[in-house]
């Protein structure tokens, strides 16, 4: 598999050099094609008014950094994970319950709410069926599904209760089934650890996107493992990786301080995201419900508001101590999401 | 157990993935960017009035106001 297509004679210097030769094809490909640029299509579009947008809730709780966190599709409850030294908290606000698990980077609700997957420094990924019953003990009911062989970086159910889907610092992402444990797919072509991935809206299709150090973003299928394309142009990690809307084009949020949105059609970037005022990395993305918002949160503890159509910062939502680790956006729309190594999440609406 | 650690693989190993993908990409099909971009505004204007968090929503509709407080008719 790794041996596929090595030709008598090739080096590593002609193999750079045949991919140098290439990269420039593909740019000039992509070049034919691109006779505009987003900002431009929308010059004449309304410009936004302020948002009226500000901390609605702030949830305490954790007791150390909190890495990641996701919506139950019911819109009330959430998942949130943290890190601390020995052990780590899983914890779901309603219920109020810590979850058995540790080292946790990535969490996620299933779609039928029942269960939330977990997976992180432990190199795996596992279920907990969630109960009402408080008394229940959910240790014993904890099942490990994925096993990589570096830490698990991002997580998420497929449209049921009954695959997922992980990123790893392994260099790989892998589809298994959740009853049995088995691995159904794996997706090779990172050269780095892969720190985020999401899934293309439903109605899409059977695709998702990843993104790592090695600042490359790729676009999958689920079902062959093939890597459709892939998109270099950041200067640093790629922290986050997150699907527009519409399923047609996904944006990423970088260490290089700048987020970017590619569309898959024209297979190119179509914006950067970004101001000499902001040094810090991005860490974490996502969309409004029209897709006319991208919210960004940063390294400098604040989360940026940005016009995806004319390519400017229309707010920026202060509050959080620390460095925020991820924005969601709530299913219904009504409301972003914030985990943050302040310990804390927020609310705002 | 995924196939491979990214470890595993030799610089020589990751240049031939490399290699073999970008042959992939060279030849697929694209939109014009104008085309691209004007679906994607078409599709935002479609959708912008009903997304909360860019036209705002009353305060007392607000489903996350804060609870609580006196009125006093």
């Amino acid at each position: 598999m790794a041996c596929q297509g090595l030709q008598k004679g090739e080096t590593l210097a002609s193999l750079k050099t045949e991919s140098d030769g290439l990269k420039k094809k593909l740019e000039v490909e992509r070049g034919k094609l691109n006779d505009v640029e987003l900002h431009q299509v929308a010059e004449k579009t309304e410009v936004l008014g302020a948002l009226s947008i500000k901390t609605r809730r702030v949830l305490k709780g954790h007791g150390a950094k909190v890495l990641c966190m996701d919506w139950c599709k019911d819109k009330r409850r959430l998942v949130s994970s943290s890190q601390v030294r020995t052990s780590t908290d899983l914890w779901t606000r309603e219920h109020g319950v810590s979850l058995p698990c540790t080292w946790v980077m990535a969490c996620a609700y299933a779609p039928s709410g029942c269960a939330v997957a977990c997976g992180g420094l432990d190199n795996k990924c596992s279920v907990i069926p969630l109960s009402l019953d408080k008394d229940e003990n959910l240790a014993a009911k904890k099942k490990s599904v994925a096993m990589h062989t570096n830490y698990v970086s991002g997580c998420t159910f497929t449209n049921s209760d009954m695959q997922m889907l992980t990123s790893s610092g392994d260099g790989t992402c892998a589809l298994w089934d959740v009853e049995s444990g088995q691995l159904l797919q794996s997706f090779h072509g990172h050269t780095a650890d892969v720190l985020s991935l999401d899934l293309a809206p439903s109605e899409t299709g059977n695709t998702f996107v990843s993104g790592g150090c090695d600042r490359k973003a790729n676009v999958w299928d689920m079902r062959s493992g093939q890597n459709i394309q892939s998109f270099e142009s950041h200067e640093s990690d790629i922290n986050c990786v997150k699907y527009y809307p519409s399923g047609d084009a996904f944006a990423s949020a970088s260490d290089d301080a700048t987020c970017r949105f590619y569309d898959l059609r024209a297979d190119r970037e179509v914006a950067v995201y970004q101001k000499d005022s902001i040094v810090f990395g991005a860490s974490t993305v996502d969309f409004s419900l029209s897709g006319r918002l991208l919210f960004a949160g940063y390294n400098d503890y604040t989360i940026n508001a940005w016009d995806v159509l004319k390519g400017n910062r229309v707010s920026i939502l202060f509050g959080h101590e620390n460095r925020v680790s991820r924005v969601k956006l709530s299913p219904d729309g009504t409301a972003i999401c914030s985990a943050s190594w302040d310990n804390t999440l927020r609310i705002w609406a | 157990m995924p196939v491979i650690n990214i470890d595993d693989l030799t610089d020589k190993d990751k240049a031939v993935m490399e290699v073999n993908q970008l042959k992939l990409e060279v030849k697929l099909e694209r939109w014009l960017t104008s085309k691209c971009c004007e679906e994607m505004k078409d599709y935002i204007q479609a959708g912008e009035e009903d997304d909360i968090l860019v036209k705002g929503i009353p305060e007392d509709k607000n489903p996350f106001k804060e609870k609580g407080g006196c009125v006093i008719c």
